[in-house]
């Protein structure tokens, strides 16, 4: 910028003028600019010193999507432990226990009773391995918040304490395969929505926003607060319909593959021509369940009196106390959301493995923590957004998946991966001083 | 019938007492309170006035003693049973959560919700909006987080929280602590208004000249004991002050 200087007054103008105008948090921007670094670097690179770029095609962004979703999931209940100046290490483990116990159940235990292949035995396992995840975070928060044992110490337990239940479960023995209904909760070709479905989905989102815009713009009149103006409207409006349209476009251009074509030809009896049939991937059913996750944690934060109390907490225990809330009563509820979601995170990530094995989840509590920090969530409380921690999750696995695409090593992915964690606190903490 | 003590008072403490570590924070106080009557507690600090009026809005649980409001005892255990008695306080750290914006600090526990049981933020920032146009015209940042305001912008924050809610009994805790010359003349003029509508106030200050014109009666406590509780004018300013810094009533010998 310094050496442009009749442009220097102008352009942070201008762009000042686009953030006031949209209303975009210049920190949503900033991590999207961070994504779109790591992912045009990781495919430049490939595309100059191996001859392809891997990391920009349909079918890398779409096992991206795939593979962000556990943590993802997780990641949205941690944005509120942290907040509330609490922190939770045992979300791995849980994901290894709640995995474990439902690989028992579905594989060992309920075909007794339903019968082997039963269309309900999805549902009724998915279910209890969210109760089980609910049960255990209900019991830590209330070891935290009724008994006083620091949050820290108790987790930490915990992660030991279910790591070690997963592996005497099954006595470190691997269940797989499980249930075929239950495994399309993992993605994989069949668990998609397809072309049509995700279409579907992606129009339904669009006249979601559409609706939301104007509701909104109605409100903010309603009160006689100001409203944005109306070019700031339709940018952001279009900018988040052709984002929803984009992914729907990229995952419908994400061919099955000719192994999986055959099958469902020959399942189907299609006469499959010469040339191969195309059929889309369309979305992962995982990254709908993150979806819904996210828009429901969403809700709950910014819309319920629930998620106020929450910032109030992690803002100012004592005021939240004195302002009538009840501190320990939320803390345990917020360590049963978390124990609840890491049972979901447990289901997806059992589900795209196809197996229960006892090292599921491992050393995942550290990408959970590590992806809702990077998206903004303060350790010192009172501070994260839900949709920061989904996109922290998404930019560790671009970055875990890019270096895995371009050959690295497991060391220096570890390298790289932690390294990017303590810049990205670090610039955080530019970007809140500056904000000051 | 603001000043004349008559009928039943608005809140009684009787022999209230509590301890922290063994010492005595405060030892058997009584002190009452009437409808319009606005009560100075004043004394050293540690003298024990902000624990006893913490018992009162529930922060701290009395050891022992009683609480009567309107004639009935009350069990006052939590923040929320002083506020379920229409009890509202002003603590002198603010107690706001530094991260939410006003509406949300306002609102704190008590937030709006909608049919559907969601929060009504654009309702919640009309009331306070309006709220604040009565209380310090001159706010204008209600989409920061109070962090971002000066001390005398989140006192108001405080004070229109204990006022919005409709409050017969108020407890202000160094009010005027942050402010200046002008925002402590609007607060002493909102504590007369609020007196004329029948509030009873406790008021804390260091300030016996603002205390003797704002006050109608004056307890004055040293090592958590009451020294004195008298009508201001029947005591000088050189009466509290022996009161504060001696512990000893002139009053009370004759």
């Amino acid at each position: 910028m310094t050496d442009s200087p009749e442009t220097k007054p102008d352009t942070p103008n201008l762009f000042r003028k686009f953030l006031n105008g949209t209303e975009i948090d210049s920190r949503l921007l900033g991590m999207f600019g961070a994504l779109a670094l790591i992912w045009l670097g990781f495919h430049f690179y490939g595309l100059i010193f191996k001859g392809f770029g891997a990391m920009l095609t349909p079918r890398n962004l779409w096992n991206l999507s795939v593979q962000t979703s556990s943590i993802g999931i997780m990641a949205t209940g941690m944005v509120l432990v942290i907040v509330s100046r609490n922190i939770d290490l045992s979300v791995g483990a849980l994901v290894g226990v709640t995995g474990m116990t439902m690989g028992i159940l579905q594989v060992d235990i309920f075909p007794q009773y339903l019968g082997l292949g039963h269309p309900m035995m999805w549902v009724v396992t998915a279910i209890c391995g969210i109760l089980i995840g609910t049960g255990i975070g209900m019991f830590h928060g209330w070891l935290i918040a009724y008994r006083g044992i620091p949050a820290f110490i108790v987790t930490l337990g915990g992660l030991l304490v279910w790591r070690g239940t997963a592996f005497l479960a099954n006595n470190g023995k691997t269940i797989s395969p499980l249930d075929d209904n239950f495994k399309l909760l993992g993605g994989g070709p069949y668990g998609t929505i397809g072309a049509t479905g995700s279409w579907i989905v992606g129009v339904l989102a669009c006249i979601v926003i559409v609706y939301m815009l104007i509701n909104g713009r109605g409100k903010r009149i309603a009160h006689g607060f100001p409203t944005r103006p109306m070019w700031g409207e339709v940018t952001v409006g279009g900018l988040s319909c052709s984002m929803v349209l984009g992914s729907v476009l990229l995952v419908n251009s994400y061919p099955w593959p000719k192994g999986i074509v055959k099958q469902y030809a020959a399942a189907n009896d299609i006469i499959v021509p010469a040339e191969g049939i195309f059929i889309s991937h369309g979305f992962a059913i995982p990254v709908l369940i993150l979806v819904t996750v996210g828009i429901l944690m969403t809700v709950l934060v910014n819309r319920t009196r629930f998620g106020r109390n929450v910032f109030a907490i992690g803002g100012n225990p004592e005021a939240a106390e004195l302002a009538g809330i009840n501190v320990k009563w939320m803390t345990l509820k917020i360590f049963a959301l978390m124990g609840a979601l890491a049972g979901l995170a447990g289901v997806v990530a059992s589900a795209r493995l196809n197996s229960a094995t006892n090292a599921l989840g491992l050393l995942d509590e550290l990408y959970v923590i590590a992806a809702a920090v990077i998206g903004g969530t303060s350790l010192a409380g009172g501070i994260g957004t839900i949709y920061g921690a989904i996109l922290g999750a998404l930019v560790m696995q671009s970055l875990q998946s890019g270096m895995v695409l371009i050959g690295f090593d497991t060391s220096i992915q570890q390298i790289v991966v932690g390294s990017v964690l303590v810049f990205a606190v670090y610039l955080d903490n530019l970007y809140r001083k500056n904000a000051k | 019938m603001s000043n004349e003590r008559t009928g039943t008072p608005l809140v009684e403490m009787r022999d209230i007492s509590i301890s922290f570590g063994g010492i005595r924070a405060v030892d058997s106080v009584s002190l009452d309170l009437y409808p319009g009557e606005v009560v100075g507690l004043l004394g050293h600090n540690g003298a024990g006035k902000s624990t006893l009026i913490k018992c009162l809005s529930g922060a701290y649980q009395a050891d022992s003693g009683d609480f009567y409001v309107d004639g009935q005892k009350a069990a006052i255990n939590s923040p929320r049973d002083s506020r379920d008695l229409n009890i509202e306080t002003i603590y002198q750290t603010l107690a706001l959560a530094d991260n939410l914006d006003a509406a949300s600090n306002l609102f704190l526990g008590r937030e709006i919700t909608t049919k559907l049981g969601f929060l009504d933020d654009g309702q919640m920032e009309a009331e306070t909006r309006k709220i604040m146009a009565r209380l310090n015209p001159n706010f204008k940042k209600f989409k920061e987080p109070v962090s971002a305001l000066s001390g005398g912008q989140r006192q108001s924050v405080a004070i229109a929280r204990a006022v919005y809610f409709n409050a017969r009994i108020l407890i202000m805790d160094e009010p005027t602590a942050a402010l200046g010359v002008h925002e402590t003349e609007m607060v002493a003029s909102l504590i007369k208004e609020l007196k004329n509508q029948g509030l009873g106030i406790f008021l804390i200050s260091h300030d016996t000249r603002e205390m003797m014109d704002l006050c109608d009666r004056v307890a004055v406590m040293k090592n958590g004991k009451l020294i004195g509780n008298e009508r201001v004018e029947d005591v000088t300013e050189d009466d509290i002050l022996s009161m504060i810094i001696m512990g000893k009533n002139p009053k009370a010998g004759t």
